[in-house]
C-alpha cells in the first residue's frame, strides 16, 4: 500500500488523494468482510463443540447442569482402557514412525540418493490407498499377526503407514532446510558414530520437522476409527461408536467426545507454541 | 570423549572411506521391508483378489459387479456426495483462506485458524458425526433440522467441518504467493476488484484451486467413520458397504465383493490424485 501513496503524493496531487480514499475504502470494506468472516467460520468451527459440552453437562432433567457424566468417564466399562490403548498406540506410532523414517531419509540424501524419488513415491502412495480399501487386503496380514499377539497394540504396524505421508512431507521439510551433508560430513570426520549423527546432530537441527511429525502422527491415532473398527480392535472412537449404537448413555458419550477432542487441540497447541518459540530464537 | 574421537579419527586413514562392504542402499532395507510387508502386500491383496473367480482361477468377472447397478449406485453416492462436498469446502474454504491470507502475516487470528485447521482437518473421526448430532440432530441444541439425514446434504454439512479446514491449508500457499505488487500494478493501470481478480488474481488462483477441490474430493471419497457414525442403517457410499460386506458372514456368493469395491475405490483415488498432481505442477509455475 505504502508505495502507492508516496509514489502519487508529489507530481498529481489531486489523483493521489481519490485514490487514497479508494484505498481506505477498500481497506474498510475488507476488514468488514474479514470480520464477517471469522465470526461466521468461527461459529461453524465453534457451535458443534459447544453443543457437545453442553450436552455432556446436562442434568437428570433438560436444562439443568451436572459433571456426572464426565465423573463417569473413569467407571464406565471399558471405555478407560480404550484411552489408554489410544494413548500407547499414539506413542508407539510415533516412536516406529520416527525411527523408521528419520534415519532412512538422512541416509537416502547422503548417500544413495538415486532411491529418492522411490521412497518419497511409497511414502506419499498411502494418500492414494484410502484406509477403507487398505484394510481389505490388511486383513489377511492381521490374521497372521493374530497367531502370535492379539494385543490392539498391534495396530501400530498399520497406523505408521497412514502416517506415513504427513511425516515424510514434514521430515522432508525440515530436511531441506538444512544442510545434512555438511554437517553429517563435519561430525563424521569428527570422529561420530551414524548414531551420534543421527541423535545428537540431524535431529537436534531439525526440532520443528519431527515436532511436526509427530503431532500429525498423534492427531491421526487419536482420531482413527476405520482400521480398528474392522480389523475389530477396540480403541477410544470405536469404544464410542460402540457405546453411541449398543448402550446409549448420551452422557458419557458426549463428554468423552468433547474431551478427546480437547485433548488434541491442547497437544496442538502446546506443540505450535514449543515450535514458534524455537523459529523465533533462531 | 574428546581421546575417544581423536583415536577413532587418527584410524581412519588406515581403512579409507568403505568400511563395510556391504552398497549403501542396504540402509534403506527396513523402510522397504516395512513398506512392502504393510502397505504393497495388502495392495497386492486386493488386486489379486479382485482378479479371482470363486473357484480360484483367474477371471475378469469380479470386475464385471462393478457394472451390477446395486454396486454402481454405491459409487455414484459417492461421487455425488463427494462433489458436493469438495465444492462446497474448496469455495468456502478459499473464502476462508483469503480472510486469514489478507490480514497479518505474524497475527494471531492467523496463527489460531492455521492451528486450528491443522487439527480439524484431521479430526473427521465419529466424535464429529456425535456434535453435529447434538447441534442439528433430532435433540438438536441450535435446531432440529429436518434435513440433517438427508443424503448428500445432511452429511455434506458435517464433512464441510474437516473440509473446510483442510482447503485453509491446502489453499493458503497459493494465497501467500499473490503478490501485492501484482494487485498494485493492476491498481495503477486503473483496474477495478472485479477487473483485477477476473484478470489476474482468479487465473493465477485457478489451477491451485481446481487442485485443491480434487484434493478434497479424494479426501470425502476415503471418508468413512463419520459417515457410518451418522447413519448405520442404510449404506449410502462405497465405504460403508465394504464395511457392510466385511462384517457380514454371510454372502459368499461373492466373497471378492470387498476386494472389488476397494480396488474401484483406489482407481477413482489414483485418477482424482493425479489430476491434483497435474494442476499442483502447473499451480507452482507463478506461486513461488
Amino acid at each position: 500500500m505504502a508505495p502507492i501513496t508516496a509514489l502519487g503524493e508529489t507530481p498529481l496531487a489531486a489523483p493521489a488523494r481519490r485514490r487514497r480514499g479508494l484505498q481506505a475504502r477498500r481497506r474498510r470494506r475488507l476488514n468488514l468482510f474479514r470480520y464477517v468472516a471469522f465470526t461466521v467460520f468461527g461459529a461453524f468451527f465453534l457451535l458443534p463443540f459447544l453443543a457437545m459440552v453442553r450436552f455432556s453437562l446436562e442434568g437428570t432433567t433438560l436444562g439443568t447442569w451436572s459433571v456426572t457424566a464426565w465423573t463417569q468417564i473413569v467407571s464406565y466399562p471399558g471405555l478407560l482402557s480404550a484411552v489408554e490403548i489410544t494413548l500407547e498406540l499414539a506413542v508407539l506410532t510415533c516412536v516406529v514412525v520416527l525411527v523408521l523414517l528419520v534415519p532412512t531419509m538422512v541416509w537416502v540424501e547422503l548417500r544413495v540418493k538415486w532411491i529418492s524419488r522411490t521412497v518419497e513415491f511409497l511414502c506419499l502412495l498411502p494418500l492414494t490407498i484410502p484406509a477403507i480399501a487398505l484394510v481389505v487386503g490388511l486383513a489377511p496380514v492381521y490374521n497372521r499377526i493374530r497367531h502370535y499377539e492379539l494385543s490392539a497394540l498391534m495396530l501400530f504396524w498399520a497406523y505408521v503407514i497412514l502416517a506415513l505421508p504427513y511425516a515424510y512431507r514434514a521430515l522432508s521439510a525440515g530436511l531441506v532446510s538444512i544442510d545434512v551433508k555438511t554437517l553429517s560430513e563435519a561430525a563424521r570426520s569428527l570422529g561420530a558414530s551414524w548414531f551420534t549423527v543421527m541423535v545428537r546432530v540431524i535431529a537436534p537441527n531439525m526440532r520443528q520437522a519431527i515436532l511436526n511429525a509427530l503431532l500429525l502422527t498423534s492427531a491421526l491415532v487419536l482420531g482413527e476409527f476405520t482400521i480398528a473398527y474392522l480389523l475389530l480392535y477396540t480403541n477410544l472412537q470405536v469404544a464410542l461408536y460402540s457405546i453411541s449404537r449398543n448402550t446409549p448413555n448420551a452422557g458419557v458419550l458426549f463428554a468423552t467426545s468433547a474431551a478427546s477432542l480437547l485433548f488434541a487441540l491442547f497437544l496442538l497447541l502446546v506443540l505450535s507454541y514449543v515450535g514458534r518459540r524455537r523459529r523465533g530464537r533462531g | 570423549m574428546a581421546v575417544a574421537a581423536t583415536t577413532e579419527a587418527g584410524a581412519r586413514p588406515g581403512r579409507p572411506g568403505r568400511r563395510l562392504s556391504a552398497p549403501a542402499w542396504v540402509g534403506t532395507v527396513p523402510f522397504f521391508a516395512y513398506v512392502g510387508i504393510f502397505l504393497l502386500l495388502p495392495t497386492g491383496i486386493v488386486l489379486y483378489n479382485a482378479f479371482q473367480n470363486p473357484t480360484g482361477g483367474f477371471s475378469l468377472s469380479g470386475l464385471k459387479a462393478l457394472g451390477n447397478p446395486e454396486i454402481r449406485g454405491f459409487f455414484w453416492g459417492s461421487i455425488e456426495l463427494c462433489l458436493v462436498s469438495s465444492l462446497t469446502g474448496a469455495v468456502f474454504g478459499a473464502i476462508l483462506a483469503y480472510a486469514v491470507a489478507s490480514g497479518n502475516p505474524d497475527g494471531v487470528v492467523r496463527r489460531l485458524y492455521l492451528a486450528v485447521s491443522g487439527v480439524l482437518a484431521q479430526f473427521g473421526g465419529v466424535t464429529l458425526a456425535f456434535a453435529f448430532l447434538v447441534l442439528i440432530g433430532p435433540v438438536g441444541l441450535l435446531t432440529h433440522a429436518s434435513w440433517y439425514l438427508d443424503f448428500p446434504w445432511g452429511i455434506a454439512v458435517i464433512y464441510a467441518y474437516f473440509q473446510i479446514p483442510l482447503m485453509v491449508l491446502v489453499f493458503m500457499p497459493a494465497m501467500d504467493g499473490l503478490k501485492v505488487q501484482w494487485r498494485e500494478a493492476s491498481e495503477n493501470l486503473g483496474a477495478s476488484a472485479w477487473q483485477y481478480w477476473r484478470h489476474v488474481g482468479g487465473p493465477l488462483l485457478a489451477p491451485a484451486f481446481l487442485g485443491a477441490a480434487l484434493l478434497l474430493f479424494a479426501n470425502a471419497l476415503s471418508a468413512f467413520a463419520t459417515i457410518e457414525a451418522w447413519e448405520n442403517q442404510i449404506a449410502y457410499v462405497v465405504p460403508q458397504q465394504i464395511s457392510t460386506v466385511l462384517n457380514s458372514e454371510v454372502g459368499l456368493a461373492n466373497v471378492n465383493e470387498a476386494d472389488v469395491l476397494a480396488l474401484g475405490m483406489i482407481i477413482m483415488v489414483a485418477i482424482v490424485m493425479t489430476g491434483y498432481a497435474l494442476l499442483q505442477r502447473r499451480a507452482a509455475r507463478w506461486l513461488r
